[in-house]
């Protein structure tokens, strides 16, 4: 066996191109199972874009909706914590941003009485308290991570600050949320 | 250790049988005839005693699975139904529950005893990672468990453990998207946990045959970590003699159980599970089982979130690596002086893990006048460092400079106490085994 | 606590929860009580269960639900054990009555309670429960007993879990502290806002309910003085037999199987000992015998 036949090309193609078509069937077949664990369609549906009509939040206070089995944080920010927030732009943080990244932009303006964030701990997903904490923003109870009101990580093991969701506004007092985002 | 099954089917029916599958014969050998070193103390029963423990949560699962319902409206409610209402129910949950507690603490004296003897070392390698594995499974099967009831730990358990998954750079999101079912740990997440909790002890099953098979290739390790000589001298026959001190320990083991469930039976768990599930509302402070917190404090000590995830893997995976960390020729511990204060202080090292993991990680540890000199996380990362250099640095060292103690020549003379000493190294070599 | 470490300077301190170092004063530790249904051969005093629902009907009942227990329940064997006549009369004429349906027009309608029925919730859901009771939600008794509890620290909990010293009562003296001895004046400087009230066991030291049990307030007809104090240990037992509903079984089961376990482990033990006499013996039988 040491030459080549025409023959044995052949049989060498046919094995290979079996295989080959065997492993795209297998493959194709395994496929369904990883699939099914995935987001379901009424679940993709309930997680579908919302929008908020920010008129109803009185200055100085907030709200949490439940969006995609997560609680979205809404707060309407005083003057007096802007400018607090803004004060602390340049100290060292975690995650270091200022004030003004924090909110997002109307007509090219930001509105930074506006805070729009994921209400989960970017350290293992807890629910942060609002009001609380040193910086008067939000605490997490679970393992200590302390907030400011712009949602930036200070204090503590989260590594992030709050995680921004996608959204942008539509007017000036309502916005859309359209997508959570990772804090990786 | 084939070949010294004695079995001679007698009746016409066992003849039958046995020249179309000799089944009776396997068991003979591996369960009757089997050569067990006679000098095994009571450390070498939580095998026994582990594969009893499989098959009572098996059944009890089994029965709690036909009441149980795996909806996040109804799991809550069908637990209390079982606790209520479902004859003997109370009885079957708390046994599956604190059996659960009572297999990891068995899973551990287990692990603690082949540490200590050395029996990962050649030629039970394999035995040992298959040991491993188990104990991975384990793991997995505890915590999905433990979501079922659905109150606030497992919830909130649920989401601090998946979320771990998000660490893995790029794909981490997706993936953790993809094991919830959803955006969240929701209905989903628990109707899949309920059926993986279900399909896993038969997995653990499995690999547990495999493990006992392994066993009974290589020949069990013993106190001395001499490998039997002679058989008539060194070893007893399994039957009757390791299945009634097993029997013993057992019966043991089970008033120690059934003490929990009887009379305390929900001291090992967390009282926030007995609050429904809400996804709106942290507890306080989330811990998790005892038997996890080592590694849940491993896992809080690293800064960095995957760093953390790492570090936590490994400190399970390293064991798997164990039979060549440890250099040393010699197998037991007890031959061994050094080693010996050195798997005392781990030993020690792993309990005070656990105590720092369940502990709040600003909580202060040391404290001189007003000022923390030390916190718990700042403690928790001392004992990280320790554990891991136990196997990186401890052992392998430890080998290549301890003086052993001089070894019997044989059990049979440890037994009687009648030791030749042999040079060390000599008398552990594997080829010599009988 | 801290006096303690600032005397000694250098020491190990036993760590806080979480909730107890967030709050502004120290959250006190119940004492502890002493209980017929405690220790190992414990059980309910079916007068003290009794006098213990008569409070929660009359006085809890309005905020607090009770979902998971049944009104035949309180006629069942290690529990209040009133009369199953008694429990017919008391559903039925239970205020709120139960939706049941539909009937043959296809319409849900409102019927009196029977044994059957779990304890009607007096609201339709949580948030409208919520929105009664100014915001904050009465949490549900049914397994509020074994849903609370204090730190006992080490070396504390391992006492508790040996045989003979066996203590697991911990959510009922906190329940009963939190209702007989918690309400009392907030320390000098402490701001208690508008709908919460000061309680010393309270994790954070506030509560929304104000102070339940007033003296005489519940009317006791077999002698019992009708006390706050008196009221607040009847309903914390009323409310463990109602998250531990069959602890009397199991108490009686766990006897007797320990008593069989001892006696089979002795006998196993005494069989292991002759088996392996020959094996410790010098060159013993046992070598012979395969």
């Amino acid at each position: 066996m040491t030459t080549m036949t025409a023959g044995d090309t052949k049989r060498d193609f046919l094995l290979i191109a079996t295989g080959a078509v065997g492993a795209v069937g297998v493959a194709s077949a395994i496929w369904p199972f990883i699939a099914t664990m995935g987001p379901d369609a009424s679940t993709r549906a309930a997680g579908a874009p919302i929008e908020i009509d920010l008129s109803q939040i009185p200055e100085g206070q907030s709200i949490a909706l439940m969006w995609r089995g997560m609680p979205i944080f809404v707060r309407h920010r005083t003057p007096k914590e802007i400018e607090e927030s803004r004060a602390s732009d340049g100290k060292s943080m975690p995650d270091p941003a200022p004030d003004a990244a924090r909110s997002f932009k109307f007509n090219n303006v930001v509105q930074s009485q506006w805070i729009i964030v994921q209400g989960s701990c970017t350290h293992l997903g807890c629910i942060p308290v609002k009001n609380a904490g040193d910086y008067g923003g939000w605490y997490c109870p679970c393992h200590g991570s302390h907030y400011d009101t712009a949602g930036r990580i200070r204090r503590g093991p989260a590594p992030k600050n709050l995680i921004m969701p996608e959204a942008a506004f539509l007017t000036a007092n309502s916005i859309r949320i359209s997508g959570t985002r990772s804090a990786a | 250790m084939q070949g010294h099954s004695t079995y001679v089917p007698t009746s016409k029916a066992a003849k039958w049988l046995e020249s179309r599958i000799p089944i009776i014969g396997l068991f003979h050998s591996s369960f009757i005839a089997y050569p067990t070193p006679k000098n095994l103390n009571y450390f070498w029963t939580f095998g026994g005693i582990l594969t009893v423990m499989l098959v009572s949560q098996i059944l009890t699962g089994v029965v709690l699975a036909m009441h149980y319902t795996p909806h996040v409206d109804f799991a809550f409610a069908s637990v209390e139904h079982i606790m209520r209402d479902v004859n003997f129910g109370w009885l079957i949950r708390y046994l599956h529950m604190n059996g659960a507690h009572m297999f990891f603490f068995a899973v551990y004296l287990h692990i603690f005893r082949g540490m200590y003897y050395g029996s990962y070392k050649a030629p039970r390698e394999v035995l040992w990672i298959l040991g491993v594995v188990i104990f991975l499974l384990m793991m997995a099967t505890a915590f999905m468990g433990y979501v079922l009831p659905w109150g606030q730990m497992s919830l909130w358990g649920a989401v601090v453990i998946t979320n771990l998954f998000s660490a893995i750079p790029i794909v981490g999101e997706t993936v953790v998207t993809w094991l919830w079912g959803g955006y969240s740990v929701a209905n989903p997440t628990l109707n899949r946990f309920f059926s993986l909790h279900f399909l896993l002890p038969f997995m653990i099953f499995g690999v547990v045959i495999l493990h006992v098979w392994a066993l009974h290739v290589v020949g069990q390790n013993n106190p001395t970590g001499v490998e039997v000589r002679n058989l008539k001298k060194d070893t007893v026959p399994f039957t009757p003699y390791a299945t009634i001190k097993d029997g013993f320990a057992l019966c043991c083991f089970f008033i120690f159980l059934l003490f929990f469930v009887f009379y305390q039976p929900n001291q090992l768990g967390h009282p926030d599970n007995y609050i429904m599930a809400d996804p709106l509302k942290t507890p306080a402070h989330i811990v998790p089982e005892w038997y996890f917190l080592p590694f849940y404090a491993i896992l809080r000590s690293i800064p960095d979130k995957l760093g953390g995830v790492i570090a936590m893997g490994s400190a399970v995976l390293i064991l798997a690596f164990l039979p060549w960390l440890d250099t040393s020729k010699v197998r037991s511990g007890s031959y061994r002086p050094a080693f010996r204060i050195f798997f005392w202080v781990f030993v020690a090292v792993t309990v005070l893990l656990g105590w720092v993991g369940s502990q709040d990680t600003a909580a202060p540890v040391l404290k001189f006048g007003d000022n923390t000199v030390l916190t718990m996380v700042g403690f928790g990362q001392i004992l990280t460092i320790y554990y891991f250099a136990h196997f990186l640095i401890i052992l392998p060292l430890l080998g290549l400079f301890e003086k052993p103690l001089a070894l019997p020549s044989s059990i049979a003379d440890s037994v009687l106490g009648g030791g030749h000493g042999l040079p060390a190294g000599a008398a552990a070599s594997p080829e010599t085994k009988g | 606590m801290n006096a303690f470490l600032k005397a000694s300077g250098l020491a190990l301190a036993l760590a806080l929860g979480a909730t107890a170092a967030m709050a502004a004063g120290e959250t006190a530790t119940p004492p502890r009580q002493k209980w017929s249904f405690a220790g190992m051969m414990g059980s309910y005093d079916n007068n003290q269960l009794q006098r213990g629902f008569q409070v929660y009907q009359q006085v809890c009942a309005a905020c607090h639900t009770m979902t998971k227990l049944s009104f035949r329940n309180l006629s069942e064997k290690g529990g209040p054990e009133f009369k199953p006549e008694q429990i017919r009369e008391l559903a039925a004429k239970w205020p709120i009555p139960v939706m049941d349906g539909p009937n043959d027009k296809g319409e849900m309608f409102e019927r009196p309670a029977r044994p059957s029925d779990r304890f009607p919730s007096p609201y339709p859901n949580t948030v409208a429960q919520r929105l009664a009771n100014n915001g904050a939600l009465p949490p549900d008794f049914s397994l509020l007993a074994k849903a609370r509890t204090y730190r006992v620290g080490f070396p504390g909990f391992v006492i508790d879990a040996l045989p003979g010293f066996t203590y697991q009562e911990s959510g009922v003296d906190y329940i009963y502290a939190l209702l007989a001895l918690g309400y009392v004046d907030p320390p000098p400087g402490m701001v208690v806002e508008d709908g919460l009230n000061f309680n010393t066991f309270m994790p954070g030291q506030k509560i929304a309910m104000a102070n339940p049990l007033v003296d005489g307030v519940v009317e006791y007809t077999d002698g019992t003085p009708a006390t706050a104090a008196q009221y607040a240990k009847d309903v914390s037992a009323f409310m463990m037999w109602a998250a531990e509903p069959k602890l009397e079984e199991r108490k009686q089961l766990g006897f007797r199987v320990m008593i069989f376990l001892l006696v089979f482990a002795s006998l196993v033990y005494f069989t292991k000992k002759k088996l392996w006499a020959d094996v410790k013996g010098k060159g013993g039988k046992a070598a012979n015998a395969h």
